[in-house]
């Protein structure tokens, strides 16, 4: 009798994996998810706003409606995505009953629970969580995160987040390869990092899951650049659907993400593309208005 | 040394290389179609077989995949390279490259939470591989031509024709490499036919 096993790390990490060099797109119908495997998107993550009309509308942002997940889960083949909020272990469930693919524990929607992230390691289905350093994607590691993205800041089409954050992280994963095991154990201390990550980390030389960016993508040369920085694939929100020709900017981004260092090619890719997504200047935004201050 | 190309659009391209480098031969990345000509061998690798059929069609490489099959130049497909391998695909009335004459269906294991690791016997590889099938397909059918190398649940999950090699798992997601020496082989032999053409 052979044993079959859900679940388990090898699964909910190799299915991240499967997604690096690729481009994940905010959809909030059919419509849209089809415009995006079109496009050549490798999943897609389904809601009910994308977040620079979550900002728009502010109140409390929500798990979406069963109902769009249902839809766009119908309309194509790739992978669906979907966000709950910080905490909140019955959205998680639900979207878990659902047969979603995979959850995003996400600072887009408002948090449920202020002082804790879901128990992660307890689902069958995989989650991927923000970060801006190491400190915050080792304990979400620890937490049973298969998949990490840098917050960056969302909804704003400005990439100056997601490259502070992404750059951060890789900084603070060079220093643990380099350092002592002598010292991993004051570092996990400062970084408020679970020890055993931080030592997993410096034998594999990388961290133990996939890291893409997020949080800003607006253009193919900011996908690009992420790329160029060291992240393993890029979430665009609100930077396709948002821009003068989602199709067009769907498909650029996919094919600069791939072709990230052929600048000839990015000449061309990026040529006629219309208005891209209007964006926010960082500091026009109020403390309360910064979604990447949302997780602990 | 031979030297294997993973073709490296989208997906699990660097844990394939890490095989290849492992179990003795040399590694390139396949991005273009010049990169082709200078590879005995190609892997495609798991990833989301839509993403790179559209890819490989903005950069005109169909054709040259399906001319370094022609050629008798050893491929393997894991999972989505299985896909884009196959001749026939369950629902679809198009494949991708089309040289494995075997029909195979998609996600036919079920969405992401029903992904799942398990041993498999595979003929001349090994008795106990570990499969790791994530958003898996399988094999509905295959040619006469091709030789069934393991099942699970008696649905085909690898097989080869000649010089042509798919699974529905992913070996690049284990330290095993057996999978993959045999594949050298494969490549190996091809060039050792080459001269006595």
């Amino acid at each position: 009798m052979t044993i079959n096993l859900t679940g388990t790390d090898r699964v909910k990490r190799g299915m991240a994996e499967m997604q690096k060099g690729g481009v994940i797109m905010d959809v909030i119908n059919a419509e849209q998810a089809r415009i995006a495997q079109d496009a050549g998107a490798v999943a897609v993550m389904a809601l009910e706003r994308v977040p620079s009309d979550i900002r728009a509308a502010g109140g409390v942002a929500r798990m979406a409606d069963p109902y769009i997940m249902e839809e766009v889960m119908g309309a194509v083949t790739i992978p669906v995505m979907a966000k709950a909020r910080i905490g909140h272990i019955t959205e998680a469930r639900i979207l878990e009953a659902m047969g979603v693919d995979y959850i995003d524990e996400s600072e887009v929607l408002t948090p449920a629970d202020e002082e804790y992230h879901l128990r992660k390691s307890e689902f069958t289905v995989p989650f991927v969580c923000g970060c801006k350093d190491l400190g915050e994607a080792a304990r979400r590691i620890g937490e049973g995160a298969s998949m990490l993205r840098t917050k960056g800041e969302p909804g704003t089409g400005n990439i100056v987040e997601a490259v502070r954050h992404l750059r951060k992280v890789n900084a603070q994963v060079r220093k643990i390869v380099h350092m002592s095991e002598d010292e991993l154990m004051t570092e996990a201390k400062i970084l408020g990092a679970p020890y055993d990550v931080l030592l997993q980390i410096k034998h594999a030389g990388k961290l133990p899951v996939v890291n893409f960016a997020a949080g800003g993508v607006a253009t193919p040369a900011d996908a690009a650049l992420m790329m160029e920085l060291g992240a393993d694939g890029v979430f665009v929100g609100s930077g396709i659907f948002k821009s003068e020709n989602p199709e067009k900017f769907a498909k650029a981004i996919v094919e600069a993400t791939t072709h990230f260092r052929d600048y000839k090619l990015l000449v061309e890719i990026s040529k006629d593309l219309g208005i891209p997504m209007k964006g926010i200047e960082i500091s026009h935004l109020s403390a309360e208005d910064r979604m990447q201050d949302r997780g602990w | 040394m031979v030297k294997i190309g993973v073709l490296a659009l989208q997906g699990a391209v660097r844990e394939h290389i890490h095989s290849i480098e492992a179990s003795g031969a040399k590694a390139k990345t396949v991005k273009g179609v010049d990169d082709l000509a200078l590879v005995d061998g190609l892997i495609l690798p798991g990833g989301e077989s839509t993403a790179m059929r559209k890819l490989i069609d903005r950069f005109e490489m169909l054709g040259p995949l399906r001319q370094f099959a022609a050629d008798g130049k050893p491929m393997f497909g894991t999972c989505a390279g299985l896909i884009l391998l196959a001749k026939e695909l369950v629902g679809y009335d198009y494949s991708h490259i089309g040289v494995l004459d075997a029909t195979v269906e998609r996600n036919s294991f079920g969405r992401q939470v029903d992904s799942f690791e398990t041993d498999l016997h595979i003929k001349g590889v090994a008795l106990d591989f570990p499969g790791v099938f994530v958003r898996a397909p399988h094999i509905v059918r295959v040619g006469e031509n091709v030789e069934i190398l393991a099942t699970y649940e008696d649905r085909i999950v690898m097989a080869r024709q000649g010089h042509l090699l798919g699974c529905s798992f992913h070996p690049e997601l284990t330290e095993d490499h057996r999978i993959m020496s045999y594949f050298i082989e494969m490549v190996k032999e091809s060039l050792a036919n080459k001269v006595y053409l």
